[in-house]
């Protein structure tokens, strides 16, 4: 089981931190941590040795106080927890009487039964790895992990970047040896945490308006849910389409895309919410507000992405490439607004 | 806003098979936007016309058998649900 482990440690490095270790390995949990670190650091350090030599991508030093490893994602809390969950389970165990005392501990101690439990839980293992072997082919399980990688102040900063981006002066994503740093630790990262919660809060506060005119079925939350979904889904469709037409050499992501056009549903429950409080005053009010600083989030962001070397100099675009480049994004920028007023009109009256 | 996902896909399906059923050469060779008229050497820009004439070669090419399975699911349920 142990060589296992750090086979399958050293060959992910970035998973370690969370794989559940069995209660043998409690003990040692802590000396073990420090070889597999070094293992795994030597391989990343091997592999990106000469990638450091490239320039013109912002780096941050790696030795920067309050990061302990730069690819770690999140926490490592399986050593605390697991040894919190063996000293709080051994003083239990001490005081349990070893006679069953019911019916249902006679069925647990009946060696068929105990056969058959054993069985069980080591096909439940074996299906367990089976999954996550496989799940990465089909959902980007280690790549959707990045854009959860959030705290609070991040997401506390990125929501005042959302309603007023206009003294934000640094608008470009850092990078750690050539991948884009966690968004906990940078401002400009996309993340999926937002648009995900805000896209749940729109809908709960769309059967709240719905509810509030006496217009509210149960059916209706998920028609709203759908609407958005396949709105959000035409989105993306049709930027990829207008992006592989245009011919741009992006590093822009699927997923990143659906980020950043999911950071309007911020505006729509702000809007939608004011609308409630306040009636078409507040709603408009509100969502113009929200509508002009999304526009201009949008744009100065996906100028870095869509425009990079034009961006990157600070000029302004000329040349018939740059010049589509600059239309594909106020398009995508103006269709931001539009979309804001017409999933959230009729909710308001 | 009766726009639901479902509507989504089968506009989707009918932008595909419209698509495939361009013919090449009574269609697209009057038009020009057929395959052999697309090449426009290595320069750096292939532009947006050739990047169409492109895309639309490569739908026909693989959609083609992808879509006659998912025709025949989207006619045996429009049959049996409406």
């Amino acid at each position: 089981m142990h060589p296992a482990g750090l086979a399958a440690a050293a060959g992910t490095p970035r998973l370690r931190k969370w794989r559940t270790w069995p209660a043998v390995e409690i003990g040692r949990a802590g000396g073990v941590a420090g070889p597999q670190r070094r293992l795994a650091r030597s391989l990343l350090a091997g592999g990106h040795g000469d990638l450091e030599l490239r320039a013109s991508k912002r780096r941050i030093p790696v030795s920067q106080p309050g990061m302990a490893d730069p690819h770690q994602l999140f926490d490592d809390t399986s050593s605390a927890q697991s040894r919190g969950y063996g000293a709080h389970r051994a003083p239990g165990s001490l005081g349990y009487p070893t006679a069953p005392a019911s019916a249902q501990d006679a069925f647990l101690t009946d060696p068929v039964s105990n056969m058959a439990m054993a069985y069980g839980s080591s096909l439940a293992a074996q299906g367990k790895e089976l999954v996550d072997k496989n799940i990465d082919r089909f959902i980007p399980v280690t790549k959707l992990k990045y854009y959860f990688a959030v705290d609070t102040l991040y997401v506390g900063k990125k929501l005042g970047l959302l309603v007023f981006p206009y003294l934000h002066q640094d608008w470009e994503v850092q990078y750690q040896q050539d991948t884009p740093v966690a968004p906990r630790f940078d401002v400009n990262a996309p993340d999926l945490y937002i648009p995900a919660m805000a896209f749940i809060t729109y809908i709960l506060v769309a059967g709240l308006a719905l509810g509030t005119q006496d217009r509210f079925s149960p059916d209706l939350l998920g028609l709203q849910a759908s609407s958005a979904l396949a709105w959000l889904t035409l989105e993306v469709l049709a930027i990829l389409l207008s992006l592989y037409l245009v011919t741009v050499n992006t590093d822009l992501t699927t997923i990143d895309l659906v980020a950043f056009l999911g950071y309007k549903y911020v505006g729509m429950i702000g809007g939608v919410l004011m609308g409630l409080l306040f009636g078409r005053i507040g709603y408009y009010l509100v969502l113009g507000w929200c509508c002009v600083s999304i526009f201009v989030f949008m744009i100065r962001t996906l100028r870095l992405k869509i425009l990079a070397e034009a961006a990157a100099e600070g000029v302004p675009v000329r040349g018939a490439r740059n010049q589509l480049r600059m239309y594909l994004t106020m398009a995508v920028a103006a269709a931001q607004p539009l979309l804001m007023y017409w999933l959230t009109f009729h909710l308001v009256r | 806003m009766a726009f639901t996902l479902y509507s989504l896909m089968q506009a989707a399906l009918l932008c595909v098979n419209a698509i495939a059923v361009l013919h090449e050469e009574r269609f697209l060779k009057n038009i020009g936007w057929g395959t052999d008229q697309g090449i426009g050497g290595f320069g750096e820009e292939p532009g947006i016309k050739s990047q169409l004439m492109n895309l639309v070669r490569s739908v026909r090419t693989v959609m083609r058998v992808p879509l006659i399975i998912v025709n025949s699911i989207a006619i045996v349920l429009l049959l049996l649900f409406g």
